[in-house]
Parts: structure tokens; C-alpha cells; sequence
């Protein structure tokens, strides 16, 4: 009965907040300015209720529109040459053209692979590398190679250790789909037999390309648990690059316990964390679906394990997502007309070192319970606020500097223009013999400062 | 009456006493009889130098610290009233125990399940196998039901009489509004003020110095410096105190640990082992009983689900570890006795049921819940819940006249109410809305699982500080202070209900330094 009311008061605090957006609606210069018009093809109540709340109008993408929260099927056709809409100036569109350069497991797996080289070439000091030949900072993907075009580099490296497990996944899939764990050479064998005589066309094609990754075999527990991390960036411009981390994510736990033995490999229940899978478990629970929030894990390891180190995981994590996005930067179709909210999918070992599994374009939006759909919908508002600052027509050519107050739960994760100035301002001042005051110390004290991520 | 002097001596051959024959006793001698080695002990000044020896290797400390554990649980009150020295209280315990028992006996012959029986080989290596995973396991337990919940328990409290009080003439602004009408001692706000000068709005707190907007300098960073200080120090007396002021969150499960005494030896690692196997060898009825209540409370929590197995294990363990029977020697309850098979009603046929004599109810797991942020060690997490269990927990479900006992507390909380918020009381009674029918659930469960769990822990900071859950009854009233405006327009319990459902948004030492010191008087 608790349980029930308690989720009762926290949807009034969604109403709350809808109030709170429609007051603001009115009295701005919205109306004068006219209406958004929004089409979407995703019929989520969490994004359509923010478009209504806004007072924004409803319109068919046949129509014109200036805001479309679209599928990643649907931005294909957008930018694609011969279907391709020419956008104006006041449309936004909620994906970069070529996204899948970050959110393409293989793909993302070459750029970050180019981008350390690139690092390395400059003779950056964090390209440095530990006695092993390992990067000490770009070490944050688990050891990656594609399939069927890596195979012979991939034996190699299973052949170095033998007793390791590797993840198999198909290139283009989410949700877990097409998954399966390997942990002898012959599995592999076997595997790419029967998909040559399946679907060799598929595959020659590109589209049933798979990763194969060494599997993190030393999570972090909890209660006994796996778990992953589910976190979400904002990305408003590449070049320069801006992006925003939102507070609120979360971790999804494997409903049945995890062993590591090899007999349960088959139980995809114990390694997979997507709810999407976890929903077909016996025990998943409708109330909570497995979801603890960031808070919850952040207290959970500042009391078990200090505030040091738990500090330290959360810089790296930021870190390691500031890295991916500076290593698809250069190749990405930085269009005006677009942003793009991401889906992190993050991995603690035991020795709390974070890794980077996938990222997601099109977080799901699906609500697996009431706290997730207040999540979500908060979400959604802190990025419209973000990205059509006041709810007004958007225009692309907006400056792309939100006010503190507009970030709701987001928090700058990194503004290149801001760094370079910062950056140039330090020079002055160490040329003016000038020492640096206090300021971004303490952000900054376990990684090289912001200002030096290039 | 004694007097002070003889008193104190009553009081060290008590402790030393119950000292005698402890592993720390052991462990002293062993260390004064092994230093004798040792090229700075000399025979001319041989006492003087053992005495020194064990000061500097920290031996003085661990037996101070044993001796505080032992002054603070066993001789807080006389002797003579270590159990409860009212004896309309000691009866009513009593008849509620009977009650409790009959609940018990009456689901055995109704489900026809034995109170305990041993398992065979095979299910025994089942359990061993599924020890870490006991949540994955459905069985069907629909014919379970928990033997009471906290909404029992609250009526049996209503009807407590004192049958040397007379309290007729219930309309005079004068008396009592509220459900409890004993008459017991309870401290007025000044004498809260009082009692609690650390909460002042003077005092640094973590819980609101510690905030974001507030610059760590002011107080967080010293506070930090000298909690890690204590923590090196390894004494109990200053940890108490500095858990008045909240522990950080990076040193609270060290800081509790030190409070409590409890330790992590090998021994200790041990005695949870042998409980481990108890539980292995024998199934109980009680067991049902623990599985229900987890997978109706903690696995349904936002903040709590993560552990159920950690739950099982603890509260399995807790009900195989006679040493809980140890604190029935100042609690008002008396463990329940079964009797073994053909021999009903034979003394000597008397066992205790459960072996540690606590009763499960609806919601005992939610004791155990949050220590489950604070330590990741099983062992460990058991030790510190045990000693939390006979300090403090088990008086908010014994009928006892205790300054931390239930039924104060739910006075302390009704007169609170009155005194400083008599319009809303008022208006709550006469909409059939009665404070006590609301906030009773929160102080059963000391507040866990319905604050969230960051301001959950900053209470318990406090009880733990202050050596007393009277802070619990401050902070539901401060709760009905807080949500004042809204309660006054319900015009029923169930909208009063819906007001108050949800206190996971709450921040906990802000509402009671407002309450408390900032509420004109």
C-alpha cells in the first residue's frame, strides 16, 4: 500500500513541474514569436507531454515544422542526398546526420582506435603508456576487434590468453539483440560457418558485421549483483564541442546472481543488464525494474569504500565520455540544425576502473516504472530547455550557451570555446608571471585539467 | 540509597565481572604474559612497565573501549529495574507475548508445518549452493502471513491503562489528546534543547553544513580532519560524540563499528560461520516468516532491493545466535519458549523458539536495510547489526516505560504535537485523522525505509551519538510541523495519509533544528 501512494506523490511532482513550465510559457515572448510546431515518430508520453505542456502545436511532417524528435530511421532519410530535406533555419532536428560514426559499436570502436594514434602522434602526454604497452588514459574500451574483418588479429589476441571470455554482438543492434558469449575459439568457428552458409550475403554487405570484445570478468558487485551504468549526454555542437552530462542516470541490475563460471553462459539473464532483457527474468520487479539510482550507487561506495577513489570513478567516468565524443568529433557532420541526446552504457570493474561498452542514439524513452517515467520526462524537459531556450521557434544559429539556470540537471561536461579561453587566459597569465587562483582546481585535481583534452 | 562511592564500586565489580572470561581477557593476559620478552620491561619496575606496554599497543584503549560498550547496555539503569520496573507494563508485555505465541502456534497446526526440522543431506548441499542467491528462490509462501504488523502492535498501545491513573475529564485543554494515555516522564522542548545541544542552530551539522552552497571551509573540511582523527584513535567515547554532529559518509562505517564496539576478528568471522551452518542444518518456521517480510519490504525498495540476499543471510543467521538472548536482561520482553516434541508444558522440555527470541514482525528487515550501504562484509554488516538490534531496535516493539521505549516515544511525539502545533492536532483529531495512526509506522522502523537513504543515515547518526531514539518521536513531529498548511485542509486520514506518504524528499537535520530550536516556545 506504501509502495502505491508513495509513487502517487512523486507523479504530483511531475504535475508540479508541468505548472511550473506553463507558467513560463505565456508570459515570455513565445506567443508573440508564434508557436513550435513538433512531429514525432516516436509516440512516447514523455516527450509528448513536454511538447503540450509548452503549448507548442502538433503538426504532421508533411506540414512545416520547426521541431522533430525523430527515430534514427527517419534522420537517415532526412540527410540522405536523394530524399533529403533542405532544413531552414528555425528546425531542429534531435540527431547529427552521421551519429552513427558514436553509436555504431564498430564504428565508434575505429574512431576512438584512430583517435589515440592521433594522440599518440602529437606527443601528448596522455598517450603515455604503462610497461605493458597499455594507455594509462585511453585505456577505456575493453579490447574490441570486428568480425568477420579482424578475425586473424582477433585470434591472436584470444591466443595470449585462452581462458578469457569474449562478448559477441551484432554491429547495428540495440537492446541486446543477437548477443552471445564465447569462451572457445571452436565457438567462433562454428559461428561463422553457419552465419557464411545463412546469411553470407548480409554479411559481406557490412549489415551482420558483429564486434567481438573481451568481457569485463571482474564487475563490480553489489549485493552480489552485476550491474551497468546508464547515463545520458547532451551534445548541442561538435566543433567546438559542448556537451552536458544529466545527473540523474542510472544502474540496472542483473536480476539473478552473477557467476562468473562458464556453465552460465548461456544464462544470458546473469550477464546482460538491458531491461529490455531483464523483463523476460523471473524475477524482474515491476516496482523498482532493477534500476538504483546514481545517488544510490555514489553513496553506496563513498561509505564502503571512501570518498577519494569514489570521487576519482565519476572523473574518469566523465572523462572517458569527453574522450569519446573528442574522438568522433572530426568526422562528425557537425549540421547546426542538430543535437543529440545520448545513451551511455558504462561497466565498473572490481578495482572501480570504468568502461566504456556502447553509446546509444536513441535512449529509450520507454518508462519501466513510475520513478523511471519521472526520470525521463525530467529528462526530456532539461534538454527542449537546453535546446530551444525559452520554448521559443528555435533558430540554429543560436549561440549555444544556455544560462546556468536553463541546465536543470545537466552540468557542463565540457565547452571547448570556454577551454580555449581559459586555456589562452592562463597563458597570459603565467607569461604576466600571474599564478593561477583556485579557480577549476577542484574538478580538475585527479585529471589533466579540461583545458588540456584535446 | 547508596551512596556515590559505593554505588561506583557496585557498578567496576559488575563490569569487571562480566569482563572475566571474554576473549579480551584472554587476548590481555596473553599480551602481559608475552611482553615479559620484551628488553624494556625490567623485574624491579615490572608492573609499571606492563602497564606501559599495554597503553602504547593499544590493549588500554581496546579494553576502555569494552568497558564503555559495557557501561552504556548493561547498567544504564539500577539493576532492580533492568527489565521494566512498572508492572502494568511488565503485564501488558507479557499479554502481548501470549498473543504473539498463539499467532505462531495457530499458523503451524493451521499449515501443518513444524516449528523446526532438519533438513535432509540433499536439501542442506541445496542451500549451501544457493546461500548467495536465496532471493532467486520462489517458494510458495501465500499461506504465510506475517505473525503482526506495526498497525497490531499500535492498538495494543492504545489500550495501555495505568490502573493508578485516572483519565477521565479527556476534553479539558489540559489533557491529553492524544492515543497514548499512560503518564510517562517526557521531555518538553526546553529539556530537548537541552539534551540535544549539538543540533543547535550554532553547532556545524552534516546534514546542512555540508551542502553544496556552503563553502567546505566553514566546517565540512575540519569536521572531515577530525572524524578521521578519532577513527585513528580508535575510541569509543570520542566517536559518540562526533556522531552527534553526523559522521561523514567516507568514515560512518568505521565511526559506527567504533561506537558500537563491534569488531571484526577472526572469531567474530567465526561465530557468523557457525551460524551460517545452523541455518543450514535446521529449517524454521521463522525462516518463512523472513523470506515473506524481505520480499514484501526491501525487494519491492527503490533504495534497498539490491540486497535482499545480504538480508537473508543476516536476519537467518540472527535468529540461530543465542547471544541475542543476552539483552532480554534489560528488555521488557521475555524470549518465547516452545517445547520439544511429548513433552508439552514440561519445563524441561522448554526451548527457546526462535533460538534468539526475537519474533519476526512486518518490517523487521528494514532494520538491516540501510547498514547494507555501510558494509559490504557479511560478517561484519551482521555484527553491527546485531549490536544495533540489542542497543536500540528492540524497544521500538516492547511495551516498556524506557525514555527510548515505543510507548514513549509515541507520547513524547503526541505532546510535542500539542504543545507546539495545537490547531493542526486539533483539526487532525476532529477530521478522525489521529497523528499517532500515521507517523506509528515511522517510528517502529526508526524511520528506515521511508526516508531516503543519505538522510536515513544522518538520523541514525544522531541515535547513535546520542545513545537514545528520542530524536526518532522529534522528527515525526517535526514531519506534521513541516507539512503544517497542506494537513490543515484534509478533511480525512486517508488524505492526511496521502500528505504524508511520501518523506523520501525530506531533508532530516534541517527539520529538526527548525523543530527543535527555531520553533518559539
Amino acid at each position: 500500500m506504501d509502495t502505491i501512494l508513495y509513487k502517487v506523490a512523486h507523479l504530483d511532482q511531475v504535475s508540479d513541474v508541468q505548472v511550473l513550465i506553463h507558467y513560463r510559457g505565456p508570459g515570455g515572448g513565445s506567443i508573440m514569436a508564434g508557436k513550435v510546431k513538433w512531429v514525432t515518430d516516436i509516440e512516447k508520453s514523455v516527450l509528448i507531454n513536454n511538447f503540450e505542456k509548452r503549448g507548442w502545436i502538433q503538426v504532421s511532417d508533411n506540414e512545416d515544422w520547426n521541431f522533430y524528435w525523430m527515430s534514427v530511421q527517419t534522420i537517415r532519410s532526412v540527410f540522405s542526398v536523394d530524399t533529403g530535406y533542405r532544413l531552414s533555419d528555425d528546425q531542429m532536428v534531435n540527431h547529427f546526420p552521421n551519429h552513427y560514426e558514436l553509436t555504431r559499436k564498430d564504428l565508434m570502436i575505429k574512431n576512438i582506435k584512430r583517435y589515440r594514434k592521433e594522440i599518440e602522434k602529437e606527443g601528448s602526454p596522455l598517450a603515455e603508456k604503462d610497461e605493458n604497452g597499455k594507455y594509462l588514459h585511453l585505456d577505456f574500451v575493453p579490447v574490441t576487434f570486428m568480425l568477420p574483418a579482424d578475425y586473424n588479429l582477433f585470434v591472436e589476441e584470444f591466443r595470449k590468453s585462452p581462458s578469457s571470455t569474449w562478448i559477441m554482438k551484432p554491429c547495428g543492434k540495440a537492446q541486446g539483440k543477437g548477443i552471445f558469449l564465447i569462451n572457445k575459439l571452436s565457438q567462433i568457428k562454428k559461428w561463422s560457418r553457419d552465419s557464411r552458409t545463412s546469411t553470407f550475403m548480409a554479411a559481406s554487405s557490412g549489415k551482420e558485421a558483429y564486434v567481438i570484445s573481451l568481457y569485463i570478468d571482474n564487475p563490480l558487485l553489489i549485493g552480489g549483483k552485476k550491474f551497468d551504468l546508464r547515463l545520458y549526454v547532451l551534445v548541442t555542437t561538435y566543433r567546438p564541442l559542448k556537451c552536458y552530462m544529466y545527473k540523474l542516470g542510472f544502474c540496472r541490475f542483473c536480476t539473478v546472481k552473477y557467476t562468473p563460471s562458464t556453465s552460465e553462459l548461456d544464462n544470458m539473464f546473469v550477464h546482460l543488464t538491458n531491461v529490455a532483457i531483464q523483463k523476460h527474468g523471473d524475477d524482474y520487479n515491476h516496482v523498482h525494474g532493477g534500476k538504483w539510482t546514481v545517488s544510490n550507487l555514489r553513496l553506496y561506495l563513498e561509505s564502503t569504500r571512501g570518498k577519494e577513489v569514489t570521487n576519482k570513478l565519476f572523473d574518469q567516468i566523465h572523462w572517458i565520455m569527453v574522450q569519446s565524443l573528442k574522438a568522433v568529433a572530426p568526422v562528425m557532420n557537425n549540421d547546426k540544425h542538430c543535437f543529440e541526446c545520448y545513451g551511455y552504457d558504462i561497466i565498473i570493474d572490481d578495482r572501480l576502473k570504468p568502461w566504456l561498452i556502447e553509446v546509444n542514439a536513441s535512449p529509450s524513452l520507454t518508462s519501466s516504472t513510475a520513478n523511471d517515467r519521472i526520470l525521463k520526462y525530467n529528462l526530456m524537459n532539461d534538454t527542449l530547455n537546453i535546446v530551444t531556450p525559452n520554448g521559443e521557434i528555435p533558430d540554429c544559429r543560436w549561440n549555444r550557451s544556455p544560462p546556468r539556470e536553463a541546465l536543470g540537471n545537466y552540468q557542463v561536461l565540457f565547452d571547448e570555446e570556454q577551454a580555449q579561453s581559459e586555456n589562452a587566459e592562463r597563458d597570459l597569465r603565467s607569461r604576466s608571471g600571474q599564478s593561477l587562483g583556485p579557480r577549476g582546481t577542484r574538478a580538475n585535481s585527479v585529471r589533466p585539467a579540461p583545458a588540456t583534452w584535446k | 540509597m547508596m551512596d556515590e562511592g559505593s554505588e561506583l564500586s557496585v557498578t567496576i565489580g559488575q563490569v569487571v565481572q562480566r569482563l572475566k572470561g571474554t576473549h579480551l581477557h584472554s587476548q590481555l593476559e596473553r599480551q602481559a604474559k608475552e611482553c615479559l620478552h620484551r628488553p624494556e620491561i625490567k623485574l624491579e619496575c615490572l608492573k609499571d612497565d606492563v602497564r606501559n606496554f599495554l597503553k602504547k599497543s593499544g590493549w588500554e584503549r581496546k579494553l576502555q573501549n569494552a568497558v564503555y560498550r559495557e557501561l552504556h547496555v548493561h547498567l544504564a539503569v539500577p539493576p532492580q529495574h533492568m527489565k521494566e520496573p512498572l508492572a502494568y507494563m511488565r503485564k501488558a508485555q507479557a499479554s502481548w507475548e501470549n498473543r504473539i505465541l498463539k499467532s505462531l502456534n495457530s499458523m503451524c497446526t493451521e499449515l501443518g508445518v513444524p516449528l523446526a526440522h532438519k533438513r535432509s543431506a540433499q536439501e542442506q548441499k541445496d542451500l549451501i549452493n544457493k546461500w548467495n542467491e536465496m532471493g532467486t528462490d520462489e517458494p510458495d509462501l501465500s499461506h504465510f502471513r506475517p505473525v503482526y504488523a506495526p498497525k497490531d502492535f499500535l492498538e495494543v498501545l492504545i489500550g495501555l491503562q495505568n490502573p493508578n491513573h485516572d483519565c477521565r475529564d479527556r476534553a479539558g485543554s489540559r489533557c491529553h489528546w492524544g492515543l497514548i494515555q499512560v503518564p510517562l516522564s517526557v521531555r518538553g522542548i526546553q529539556d530537548m534543547r537541552e539534551a540535544f545541544p549539538e543540533l543547535g542552530l550554532m553547532a556545524g551539522q552534516l546534514g546542512v553544513d555540508d551542502h553544496t552552497h556552503v563553502p567546505p571551509d566553514l566546517f565540512e573540511t575540519e569536521h572531515v580532519r577530525i572524524g578521521k582523527r578519532v577513527v585513528s584513535e580508535q575510541d569509543s567515547a570520542a566517536a559518540q560524540q562526533y556522531s552527534r554532529q553526523g559522521c561523514p559518509t567516507g568514515l560512518r562505517a568505521d565511526l559506527w563499528a567504533l561506537i558500537l564496539n563491534s569488531t571484526n576478528e577472526p572469531e567474530d568471522v567465526m561465530h557468523y560461520d557457525q551460524l551460517k551452518s545452523a541455518v543450514i542444518i535446521h529449517d524454521l518456521l521463522v525462516d518463512n516468516l523472513i523470506y515473506k517480510d524481505v520480499k514484501l519490504t526491501a525487494s519491492n525498495d527503490d533504495y534497498y532491493f539490491v540486497f535482499e540476499d545480504y538480508l537473508y543471510q543476516v536476519l537467518l543467521c540472527f535468529s540461530r545466535d543465542t547471544a541475542v538472548l543476552e539483552h532480554f536482561s534489560y528488555n521488557s520482553a521475555t524470549p518465547p519458549k516452545s517445547y520439544i516434541r511429548g513433552g508439552q508444558g514440561k519445563e524441561d522440555y522448554a526451548v527457546v523458539y526462535p533460538p534468539n527470541g526475537v519474533i519476526p514482525f512486518h518490517g523487521f528487515s528494514m532494520y538491516v536495510a540501510p547498514l547494507c550501504f555501510l558494509y559490504n562484509e557479511p560478517s561484519r554488516l551482521y555484527r553491527v547489526f546485531r549490536e544495533m538490534y540489542a542497543r536500540y531496535f528492540f524497544r521500538l516493539h516492547s511495551i516498556s516505560s524506557s525514555s527510548s521505549g515505543i510507548v514513549s516515544l509515541c507520547l513524547q511525539f503526541e505532546k510535542l504535537l500539542q504543545t507546539h502545533l495545537p490547531q493542526l492536532f486539533y483539526h487532525l483529531r476532529e477530521v478522525g485523522a489521529q497523528p499517532l495512526r500515521i507517523a506509528f509506522k515511522w517510528m517502529v522502523r526508526a524511520f528506515s525505509g521511508y526516508l531516503a537513504t543519505d538522510q536515513l543515515l544522518l538520523l541514525w547518526d544522531r541515535i547513535l551519538g546520542y545513545d537514545s531514539l528520542e530524536i526518532v518521536a522529534v522528527l515525526a513531529a517535526a514531519v506534521f510541523a513541516f507539512r503544517a498548511e497542506n494537513l490543515m485542509e484534509v478533511m480525512s486520514l486517508a488524505a492526511a495519509e496521502a500528505v504524508l506518504a511520501d518523506l523520501s524528499t525530506l531533508k532530516v537535520m534541517p527539520l529538526l533544528q527548525i523543530f527543535l530550536f527555531a520553533t518559539a516556545t
